[in-house]
């Protein structure tokens, strides 16, 4: 401001404290993804077929709807919130396209419905959590059993599997001449968008202050609530779209379609590095994390190891992930300890 | 239980208890300095003194609840060490808050035996003893309360009375109550009072920490002053006044520590007219002129940040209304209120002004993040730039700019979040507590930052529980009372005296009184 005295400029700052390769390499983000490449090396070397086009073509298939609704709920976390209706969002939005197609409306018609199916969903999320001031954990629980009942209600037991085939055999056909399926490409535009959205935008760094201080972020004039809602509504649109992805992949419209799939997901999202109190995350770490479970479970399979096994081993990563972030924090404090008690020095 | 029956204090036997030379310091801040502190048996003392005046800290001591550094603490002559509050409760010493911690969903009686209800046979809760001994307690205070409602939706007052009811049944001697009547109309104060001279009447040692006067001297029969942490005076409240007591409240000589540089006042920027939110603030009626210090001045609790809040747009109001430039405010709208102009400096630094995780220059640029962004998008490079240029002015001492905010000592975290509204170029500043918890040098440094900013035309609202920097800085000194502007005082006009006067007393008081004559 051009109001104040004019400063002595005796005092330059540098950007950062330490030297960028530090900053880059010594994050929660790249503990994950260093712990990824060891996991593929490692796959690679010993589990037989692992290393295979064909692998990787049914580990992308797979992972593909986890990697999608975890850009949103990444978001969602960092400002402290939880969205555990995705699951059964992914099971609704199956339903309407299902019962849409039977009723003969075309695809496109179909998808579009259920994404707008989606964007209600998250709405109202969004709408209960601000307005009536709850947390989202209740509402989100409360939202995850209403919107798998109206799934269930709607279609029974009875699944739809009369998709047109040109759709089902799209959502598996790979980008030609790879392995790699074509839905990683609708993945890769929202990746960017989000990344985008998340770290270069205002009301990126908004999501961050909410995260790190709703009091402070309101004092600085970050929208709270419309943040919010705008997250839940993201959320439930990506799950939606998602849902389309999942029952055309399976060619099934079921209501119990992705039964549990939220907690796969929040699961990756905080082994990726997102703090479950919110403020801190990035999308990268949390690419990774998905790609870690993914390749994991793809991996001991192969190797002929259960699935019960598999869900011990990927709970034991979880919880050390979660147990890392505690002692670095711990091992900081203590670290800041003697220099909080005598007042910084200039 | 000790049994002298008499009102007054028996000279000669031991106090209820006695603090001497006790000193606590945090870190490098002194609270208590040398403080000392008698408690008779079948007496009520008042300990009375401004805002930091370290009696907080004093109680806090007795309770058990922080060590002291130095001095002694005894019980009836007797020597003790409290290690937790569970320590001062067993010796007798009960210590009663302005807002009751009882549990909502517990019924009356359950709260009042909470942590050790009689038991019956086989270790089960005896409910019909815990119902009886209740209702002998309410007869015993003379009360009407039913043991067997939850305690949620009760008065403040009610919740009082059963924090009481707890202490009694405790067999505590010695009663503290922190600024009780706080929140309490006429009839409960009453009624609490009633109770105190029957507590005093059995032969308990009370405690009643007040800043209203009339209330000290219509209940208390001694009062020991505190200023700065120190220990001032204790008199018999029959020989001393209002005016003695404020005296001695205040004590200190303002000199010219606080320097506002003369600054040509221009036109009315912030406009203020009839604010009021039922239960906070009522009829707030203010302008702020440009180049003009304000000073908002009172106790804690007056309501002086609640209506900074809802000027800014953090907090509700129902009725009235802010102009800003001769421009009305919209309600409730941070944003609104900073494109208009307004830049608030929040009261708590840690939780509200700044985002301690985050790094200096996203904290610097925080406010002003929608000027720095092009279509949505933020560079990085812009943002340091700013980051730095304002860091550079404030001389925030911070060894680079991603170093996380939390890292830094008050008073740079508090140069942080004035470089951050200063940043934003605003036309009105309001500043709460522009300078609690930092070291002297910092203090003056902000004072003077202040006064230059005042002499470049910016209209500057401070919020201030500090009298010398209230009587220093500002070029007129509102105070605040209960949600009430009680005076409103030109610089030259004004005295610590009259401030605190107006501060602790209605309205009519204070216009009348001048704080030069006994309520008693």
């Amino acid at each position: 401001m051009s109001q104040t005295r004019p400063a002595e400029r005796s005092r330059t700052y540098a950007d950062h404290a330490r030297p960028w390769w530090q900053r880059v390499l010594l994050t929660p983000e790249m503990a994950i993804i260093a712990l990824l490449a060891i996991v593929v090396l490692v796959a690679s070397l010993t589990v037989r077929n692992f290393a295979t086009p064909i692998t990787l073509t049914f580990l992308l298939l797979d992972v593909a709807t986890l990697l999608l609704i975890a850009l949103p709920m990444t978001m969602v976390m960092i400002t402290g919130d939880i969205d555990l209706s995705v699951g059964s969002m992914v099971g609704l939005s199956s339903v309407v396209i299902g019962m849409m197609v039977q009723a003969g409306q075309p695809m496109g018609l179909a998808a579009t419905t259920a994404v707008g199916v989606g964007i209600l969903g998250g709405l109202v999320n969004g709408l209960l959590i601000t307005r009536l001031q709850l947390p989202a954990l209740a509402v989100t629980i409360g939202s995850m059993a209403l919107y798998r009942g109206i799934a269930v209600g709607l279609l029974g037991t009875t699944a739809v599997t009369a998709f047109p085939e040109e759709w089902t055999t799209l959502a598996r056909a790979n980008i030609p001449g790879t392995p790699i399926p074509l839905v990683m490409i609708v993945f890769a535009v929202a990746l960017a968008a989000f990344v985008v959205l998340l770290h270069f935008t205002t009301f990126g760094r908004g999501t961050y202050a909410i995260g790190r201080s709703r009091d402070a972020a309101l004092f600085n004039g970050v929208a709270v609530d419309r943040t919010r809602i705008i997250l839940f509504v993201l959320s439930g649109a990506i799950a939606a779209l998602a849902g389309v992805y999942y029952t055309l992949r399976f060619g099934s419209a079921r209501g119990d379609n992705a039964m549990g799939l939220e907690l796969q997901v929040i699961a990756a999202v905080v082994l990726g590095g997102v703090s479950v109190f919110g403020g801190r995350g990035a999308l990268h770490g949390v690419v990774a994390g998905v790609l870690l479970i993914g390749v994991l479970s793809s991996a001991l399979r192969l190797a002929g190891v259960t699935s019960d096994v598999i869900n011990i081993i990927t709970g034991v990563l979880l919880v050390l992930s979660v147990i890392s972030g505690s002692i670095l924090t711990w091992a900081r404090s203590v670290r800041a300890r003697p220099s909080s008690a005598t007042p910084a020095q200039a | 239980m000790v049994t002298p029956t008499s009102t007054t204090t028996p000279e000669t036997a031991a106090p209820a208890l006695e603090l001497r030379g006790v000193s606590k310091a945090f870190g490098r801040v002194v609270a208590l300095r040398d403080a000392q502190l008698e408690l008779h048996a079948g007496s009520i003392h008042a300990l009375v003194g401004e805002n930091g005046a370290g009696k907080s800290t004093l109680v806090k001591i007795i309770a058990g609840l922080y060590p002291r550094d130095s001095g002694t603490l005894t019980l009836d002559g007797r020597p003790v060490e409290f290690r937790s509050t569970a320590d001062a409760k067993k010796a007798g010493i009960a210590v009663i808050y302005q807002e009751p911690t009882l549990f909502p969903d517990l019924s009356v009686t359950e709260n009042i035996f909470m942590g050790r209800q009689p038991v019956g046979r086989f270790g089960r809760v005896d409910r019909a003893t815990m119902r009886s001994e209740a209702l002998a307690l309410f007869a015993r205070l003379g009360v009407r309360i039913d043991p067997d409602r939850p305690t949620e939706g009760l008065s403040i007052a009610d919740q009082q009375i059963i924090e009481i009811a707890k202490a009694i049944s405790l067999d505590a001697r010695v009663l503290i109550m922190d600024e009780p009547t706080a929140a309490l109309s006429g009839v409960e104060v009453e009624r609490l009072f009633d109770v105190a001279r029957g507590l005093r009447d059995e032969g308990r040692a009370l405690m009643f920490i007040s800043h209203r006067f009339e209330e000290v001297f219509a209940l208390c029969d001694t009062v020991t002053v505190m200023r700065d942490g120190s220990y001032v005076s204790t008199d018999p409240i029959a020989t001393t006044t209002v005016a003695d007591i404020v005296r001695k409240m205040v004590g200190r000589e303002v000199g010219d520590l606080f320097p506002k540089q003369e600054a040509q006042i221009g036109a009315p920027v912030l406009e203020v007219n009839g604010l009021s939110q039922p239960g906070v603030f009522a009829d707030i009626t203010f302008s702020v002129r440009s180049g003009e210090i304000v000073a908002l001045a009172g106790l804690v609790g007056a309501g002086r940040s609640e209506v900074a809040r809802a000027v800014f747009g953090v907090d509700p109001y129902r009725t009235g209304e802010v102009r800003v430039g001769g421009r009305p405010l919209p309600k409730n709208s941070p944003a609104a209120a900073m494109r208009a102009g307004l830049a608030l400096v929040p009261e708590d630094r840690r939780k509200q002004g700044l985002i301690l995780d985050a790094t200096v220059a996203s904290n610097i640029t925080d406010a002003i993040r929608g000027r720095l962004s092009r279509g949505g998008l933020i560079s990085t490079t812009q943002e340091n730039d700013t980051a730095r240029d304002w860091a550079q002015r404030l001389e925030v001492k911070t060894a680079a700019l991603d170093t996380l905010a939390g890292t830094l000592s008050g008073g740079n975290q508090q140069k942080v979040v004035l470089a951050k509204w200063l940043a934003t170029e605003p036309t009105v500043l309001i500043i709460d507590e522009p300078t609690r918890g930092i070291d002297v040098g910092t203090k003056s440094e902000v004072h003077r930052m202040m006064s230059q900013l005042a002499g470049a035309g910016l209209a500057i609202l401070m919020i201030s529980s500090e009298l010398p920097e209230v009587l220093g800085m500002s070029d007129r000194i509102l105070v605040m009372h209960e949600g009430r502007i009680t005076a409103d005082l030109p610089r030259d006009g004004a005295t610590a005296e009259k401030v605190m006067f107006a501060a602790t007393h209605g309205q009519a008081e204070a216009g009348q009184h001048h704080g030069s004559e006994s309520v008693a």
